[in-house]
């Protein structure tokens, strides 16, 4: 079932709130999901899958394709799912091997202080948006969070994570437009806080010199604090195709990646390349973007991604 | 990395190139990859079908089976088609007397990036362009806006009201009240299932009246980019498509499907962060990309505006003497930085599009050329043939390494100038090893690719001269 909050950051917390929690989460993703107009289970439901109909196993793999799971986690998902003697619940098999492809339910690593945590990600993935909501969350599980906006590039970044600073009672630490962003990590860092989010600037992860200043802004966190960053958290737009993958690989290279944030999975865009991604690298999801609200960023639930995306 | 649509298409196509004779088998084995590799690439998988369809027709076609290189003739086939499927020619915004261009897209496609590039580049045509502010939703939208409009001197009418329909008519008729011709109206990112959000996009529309609504569209997009097309088709419909993030090594998926599905040209492509990427799409060209047949037409136009028309004239110069000293180099290596990030450039080099995996240590190869000669005395540049043992030692320690690097350097500019001397003739050089690059085709020179890249583009200047005054004449 749905993962809390306090599951995802280590903590304690009384099992009624976690209830409270779950209820909502579970019935947003749903919700979010079934919104689109062909879900997954749609396609599938259609015609009640025979295991012994080669045209079922063609409909699957079309509906995984379109899902923009990719062919290597569809080749791998069929292969598993052939593999099993009993399909007579067939969406719960499925629901099954997805939730198993992307292995064991993750934690975010905040239990050092100060913890810090870098985001990255290619340009209009939502990076800010989601370091504002992560340091809302933050805040009411009890962490004094501080804001790092090391995107010094694109025009007015730095007066939006402010706006999200102020509802999240975050530090806020900035700099000029143009600045170093490491030195804006660097300052970050320094001014302290039980949680450090840092703010990178959108960037294609083709761009050499842009990959190497973000390699630049990981070496200088790492010198200033050991062991840190703690996470380095990629995001990724749910509509995401196939080049998701080359994204995670290629940041991976200057600032390896600790898990993904997969956001706007509010549209009908099923996230699919998430399965792909956690799949062949290995990398787990670990925050969900489902919605513009402050509470619409959620802990990843590998079962109830799964589940929502074959249930109709 | 092999991965990309091109470098699959590539090997598959090479497969049958090497068979010399086509049958059944082999075209079915080839279909199957080129349906991978394009839904590899994202497209769609609707659109997928109906390619791998039409191709294999006409693969089994009398043509192809008749032809002594009937591997070649699949090639073309699908180079045919897929050109066909991005449309054949170029099509652009309408220009009227006041116009209106509504921009409209998904969150985080790059509207507001896009207003600013467009009205920079409608400004240099010789338009009096205005940006209209009807983002509402994204905190801090406005000011991106702001700062954008400032930075290239294009006005920004901001009306403050939590309506953006009246924002938009506002701006826009203060905008046309001062005189400008072309606004650009930036709104908010919606997801397309959002009915409240579309309604207000509609809303907007039927109030400004825009002569042109286009759809900015993240060339990154999987499946789902058919969806989101359609559905603004629907809704709010639209003339044609901004596609963005074209820098990255995203495959042209999505502009492929779009294109197909909605038949809606594509307008512009965005291919870099500063305000001036912003290039007119032209589908042959994308076509050919895709298929790894390189754009060289596009890199010509990139070296044209890299170069001024006194580095334009020197080359020539240069190139009439088959001189390449190490000045030359110099220059057309800082040159080469000002026409983007290498790795695009290659790409666009035909033949190269597979060996991108090896272009990232080709940059810092270069920056150690560079030191090397900067080491050097601005008469050692001139005259590199006075460059003896001891200099050697001395430019080897002054850039950090070894003699052998430097020999390699001297030995590579002769090659360099000896491909310069032939191209100077009229003739063009041959390459050794160039479908080799990026790996040090040339005879164990350490930093070549600078070099080869020189080759191709130093036929640059008479083609770029040509259409250089071709461009001048155009505008007018």
């Amino acid at each position: 079932m749905a993962r809390s909050w306090a599951e995802l950051l280590g903590d304690d917390e009384t099992a009624e709130a976690r209830e409270e929690e779950r209820r909502g989460f579970f019935g947003r993703l749903r919700e979010s999901l079934s919104k689109s107009r062909r879900a997954l289970g749609d396609q599938l439901a259609a015609v009640a899958f025979d295991p012994g109909d080669s045209e079922s196993w063609e409909r699957l793999e079309e509906a995984l394709l379109m899902a923009d799971v990719g062919v290597p986690a569809t080749v791998e998902l069929i292969r598993r799912l052939e593999a099993r003697a009993d399909l007579s619940d067939f969406n719960e098999a499925l629901a099954e091997e997805i939730a198993g492809l992307m292995g064991e339910p993750p934690v975010l690593n905040v239990h050092h202080s100060p913890a810090v945590i870098l985001v990255v990600g290619v340009n209009g993935t939502g990076k800010t948006t989601t370091i504002g909501k992560l340091a809302r969350k933050l805040h009411e599980h009890g962490r004094k969070v501080t804001l790092g906006a090391g995107d010094t590039f694109r025009a007015a970044a730095e007066e939006q994570l402010e706006i999200w600073a102020e509802r999240a009672n975050a530090t806020f630490v900035g700099g000029e437009r143009g600045a170093d962003p490491a030195a804006i990590a660097y300052d970050a860092i320094q001014a302290g806080g039980d949680v450090i989010l840092i703010d990178t600037a959108g960037r294609l992860h083709t761009q050499t010199n842009l990959m190497d200043e973000l390699a630049k802004v990981r070496r200088v966190i790492a010198g200033k604090l050991e062991g840190a960053p703690h996470e380095t958290i990629l995001v990724v737009d749910s509509t995401t195709g196939q080049n998701g993958l080359q994204q995670a690989r290629l940041f991976s290279q200057a600032a390896p990646i600790t898990g993904i944030a997969l956001t706007k999975l509010d549209g009908s865009a099923k996230g699919g390349i998430a399965v792909a991604i956690s799949h062949e690298l290995g990398i787990p999801v670990k925050l969900v973007g489902v919605g513009e609200g402050i509470d619409d960023l959620r802990p990843f639930d590998a079962d109830d991604f799964a589940r929502a995306l074959v249930s109709s | 990395m092999f991965d990309s649509l091109s470098d699959k298409l590539g090997a598959v196509l090479g497969d049958l190139r090497g068979r010399g004779r086509l049958d059944d088998e082999a075209i079915s084995g080839a279909m199957r990859e080129v349906r991978l590799a394009l839904l590899e690439a994202d497209v769609n998988l609707e659109v997928v079908r109906g390619f791998v369809e039409r191709v294999r027709e006409r693969a089994l076609g009398a043509e192809v089976l008749k032809s002594l290189t009937p591997g070649q003739q699949v090639v073309k086939i699908v180079h045919d088609e897929l050109t066909d499927l991005m449309g054949s020619e170029s099509a652009g915004l309408k220009r009227t007397g006041f116009s209106v261009i509504l921009l409209a897209g998904l969150q985080g496609s790059g509207k507001t990036t896009t207003a600013g590039k467009l009205a920079r580049a409608l400004k240099a045509e010789g338009r009096t362009v205005a940006l209209i502010p009807a983002d509402l939703q994204r905190p801090a939208a406005i000011d991106q806006l702001e700062q954008l409009g400032a930075s290239i001197d294009v006005p920004v009418y901001r009306t403050d009201t939590k309506d953006p329909v009246r924002a938009a008519t506002e701006g826009r008729e203060r905008a046309k009240a001062d005189g400008c011709d072309t606004v650009i109206v930036d709104t908010a990112g919606r997801l397309q299932i959002d009915e409240e959000l579309m309604g207000e996009l509609v809303r907007v529309r039927d109030a400004v009246r825009p002569t042109d609504i286009v759809l900015v569209l993240d060339a990154m997009l999987g499946q789902e980019a058919v969806n989101v097309a359609k559905a603004f088709q629907e809704r709010v419909d639209f003339d044609g498509v901004i596609l963005t993030k074209l820098d990255g090594d995203a495959r042209g998926g999505a502009a492929l499907s779009v294109r197909s599905i909605t038949g809606k040209p594509i307008f512009y492509a965005s291919t870099g962060e500063k305000l001036d990427a912003l290039e007119v799409f032209h589908p042959d060209r994308m076509a050919s990309r895709i298929l790894g047949m390189g754009d060289v037409l596009t890199l010509i136009e990139r070296a044209e505006q890299a170069a001024s028309e006194d580095e334009q004239a020197q080359m020539e110069e240069r190139l009439r003497k088959g001189q390449f000293t190490f000045d030359d180099f110099l220059s057309a290596q800082r040159m080469l930085r000002r026409m983007g990030p290498l790795q695009g450039i290659l790409k666009m080099l035909p033949g190269v599009g597979s060996q991108l995996a090896d272009a990232d240590i080709d940059e810092n190869k270069m920056k150690r050329v560079e030191a090397m000669v900067l080491s050097m005395t601005p008469r050692e540049r001139s005259m590199p043939h006075t460059i003896d043992g001891k200099r050697r030692q001395r430019i080897a320690r002054g850039s950090g390494v070894s003699v052998q690097d430097v020999n390699q350097l001297l030995e590579g500019r002769k090659v360099m100038e000896k491909m310069m001397k032939q191209v100077g003739k009229g003739k063009m050089p041959s390459l050794p090893g160039m479908p080799k690059m990026p790996g040090g085709g040339m005879p164990g020179m350490p930093g070549m690719p600078p070099q080869q890249t020189v080759a191709p583009r130093s036929t640059a200047p008479g083609a770029a001269g040509r259409k250089h005054g071709k461009k001048k004449s155009g505008r007018r």
